[in-house]
C-alpha cells in the first residue's frame, strides 16, 4: 500500500505555491510555477504506473504483456510542452517588465503605467 | 501588507489546501492499482489494429490526434508570443550596459567549450532526426526530437564567432520550418478528408510494424511535428539571444 | 520490492529537488538546480515506466528551460538596473 507519490504532487504543489508567494524576484517565480506544475506529472505518473507491467513499448515483447497505461502517458506528454510554452511566454513578460520598470522585484511594482 | 503578516496568512491557506489535497487523494487506489480501461484498449489494439508499437505515439498522433493538434498549436501560439516580446520596440534606446564600457571587452569563450560545441553539433542534429522518424517504433518522436533538434542551433552559437553564426543560421530558415511543420499536421487531416474519412482519420497503408513506414499517418506527422517544434523552439530561443548577440558583434 | 525501494527513493529526491528549487533565492544558481531537478523528474518517469515522458523531461526540462532561464537573466543583466 503505496500512498508516497500522492503525497510528493501535493508537497510540491504547496512549495512551489509558498515560493510563488513569497518571491522577490519574478524569473524566480517562473521557476516555482515550473515546480507547481511538476506536481501534475507526479500525479499523472501515480495515476498510469501498474504494478508489475511493462513499458508500453511492444518491442521484443509479447504483444499481449500487461503494460502501464500509455494514456496518461499521452497527457503528460501535452502537460511539459505546455510548461515550456507557459515558460517561455512568462519569461518573455519578465523581461518587458523589467525594460519597463528597472526591476523584478514584484513588491516593487507598485505602480501601474500604460 | 507586511511581508511577516503575508507569510502567515500563506501558511494557514497552505493548510488548508494540504487537508484538501488530503480528502481529494484520499479515495484514490494505493500506487501501482489505478485500474483504467482506455489504457487496456489502447495496449490491445495499437500493435495488432494500428502497427504501432510505441502506444504513447499511437494515442497521440493517431487515437487522440486532434488533440494533439491543438496542443502543437499551443507551442506555436506561445512562440509568436515570445517574438512580439522580444522585439525591440522603437522608444527604446539601442542597448546600454557595462560590457559597453570603454576598455571592457568581452571574454571569448574557451577553447574546451567551443571544440566540444563542435563536435557535438552534427551528433545532436543526427540525434534528433533519429527521434523524430522512430517515433511510431521506439520511445520519441515529434516533440522530442524537435527539441533536440533546436538544441544544434544554441551549439553553433557557442562554438562560432558572430559572423559564422549569422552565416550558418537563418531566423528566416526556423520560420519556414515552423509554419510548415504545423501545415503539415492540418494537410494530413485534409489527405484523410480527401480519402473519404474524417478529420485526420488514419487512412494510409499500416505497412509492417516495427518498420519506419509502418502506422500509416503517424510518421509523416511525426516528422511535421518535428520541424515545428525544431522551428518553435529555435526561434524562441534565437529571439532571446538576438540582442546578446549583436553586442557580441561590436 | 527492490523496485519499490528505488520508487520511494527517487520520489524523495524529487520532492527534495523541488524544494530547494524554491528555496534558492538566487536565480542564477536556481537555473542549474532547475536543470538538475529536471533531470531527477526524467530519471523518475524512467523508473515509473514512461521512456517516452521520460525522453521528453530530459530534453526540455534539463536542457531547453534552465538555457532559456539563463538567456532571459542575461538579458535582464544586460538592460542595466533602471532603464
Amino acid at each position: 500500500m503505496n500512498y508516497l507519490p500522492y503525497a510528493v504532487a501535493a508537497w510540491l504543489f504547496l512549495v512551489g505555491l509558498y515560493g510563488v508567494t513569497s518571491s522577490r524576484n519574478l524569473i524566480h517565480l517562473i521557476m516555482c510555477v515550473g515546480v507547481i506544475q511538476s506536481s501534475s506529472y507526479v500525479l499523472l505518473l501515480a495515476i498510469g504506473y501498474r504494478v508489475g507491467g511493462v513499458a508500453p513499448v511492444f518491442v521484443d515483447i509479447p504483444a499481449n504483456s500487461r503494460a502501464v497505461d500509455p494514456v496518461v502517458q499521452a497527457l503528460m506528454l501535452t502537460d511539459i510542452v505546455v510548461e515550456v510554452a507557459v515558460t517561455a511566454l512568462l519569461l518573455g513578460l519578465a523581461v518587458q517588465v523589467h525594460k519597463r520598470h528597472g526591476t523584478l522585484n514584484p513588491d516593487r511594482l507598485t505602480k501601474i503605467s500604460g | 501588507m507586511t511581508r511577516k503578516v503575508r507569510r502567515v496568512f500563506i501558511l494557514i491557506s497552505a493548510a488548508a489546501l494540504a487537508w484538501v489535497f488530503f480528502l481529494a487523494y484520499r479515495p484514490l487506489p494505493p500506487l501501482g492499482f489505478v485500474h483504467s480501461q482506455y489504457g487496456d484498449l489502447v495496449n490491445a489494439i495499437t500493435v495488432p489494429e494500428r502497427h504501432i508499437t510505441d502506444a504513447v505515439s499511437a494515442v497521440n498522433f493517431d487515437v487522440r490526434a486532434f488533440d494533439t493538434l491543438g496542443e502543437e498549436f499551443i507551442l506555436f501560439t506561445s512562440v509568436m508570443g515570445v517574438l512580439v516580446l522580444m522585439r525591440r520596440q522603437s522608444d527604446e534606446p539601442a542597448g546600454h550596459h557595462e560590457d559597453k564600457a570603454p576598455g571592457r571587452t568581452v571574454p571569448p569563450a574557451s577553447d574546451a567549450v567551443r571544440v566540444t560545441a563542435l563536435l557535438l553539433v552534427a551528433p545532436a542534429m543526427l540525434f534528433g532526426l533519429y527521434i523524430v522518424v522512430h517515433g511510431q517504433v521506439s520511445p520519441g518522436g515529434g516533440f522530442q526530437g524537435g527539441v533536440i533538434l533546436a538544441s544544434a542551433p544554441v551549439l553553433v552559437y557557442l562554438c562560432s564567432e558572430y559572423a559564422e553564426f549569422r552565416r550558418v543560421l537563418s531566423m528566416r530558415l526556423a520560420e519556414v520550418s515552423e509554419a510548415a511543420g504545423a501545415a503539415t499536421y492540418i494537410l494530413m487531416g485534409l489527405v484523410s478528408l480527401g480519402l473519404g474519412g474524417m478529420f485526420l482519420e488514419n487512412l494510409l497503408p499500416l505497412g509492417r510494424s516495427g518498420t519506419l513506414t509502418s502506422g500509416g499517418m503517424v510518421p509523416f506527422i511525426d516528422v511535421g511535428v518535428g520541424l515545428e517544434v525544431g522551428g518553435g523552439l529555435s526561434l524562441a530561443l534565437l529571439a532571446y539571444l538576438e540582442e546578446l548577440v549583436e553586442e557580441k558583434e561590436q | 520490492m527492490s523496485e519499490s525501494i528505488l520508487g520511494n527513493a527517487i520520489l524523495l529526491f524529487v520532492a527534495a529537488a523541488g524544494t530547494s528549487v524554491v528555496f534558492t533565492r538566487d536565480p542564477t544558481s536556481q537555473a542549474i538546480v532547475v536543470s538538475f531537478y529536471g533531470l531527477l523528474l526524467g530519471i523518475m518517469f524512467l523508473v515509473f515506466r514512461a521512456p517516452d515522458v521520460a525522453l521528453s523531461q530530459i530534453a526540455i526540462g534539463a536542457l531547453a528551460l534552465p538555457l532559456m532561464i539563463l538567456l532571459a537573466l542575461a538579458r535582464v543583466k544586460k538592460q542595466g538596473p533602471k532603464s
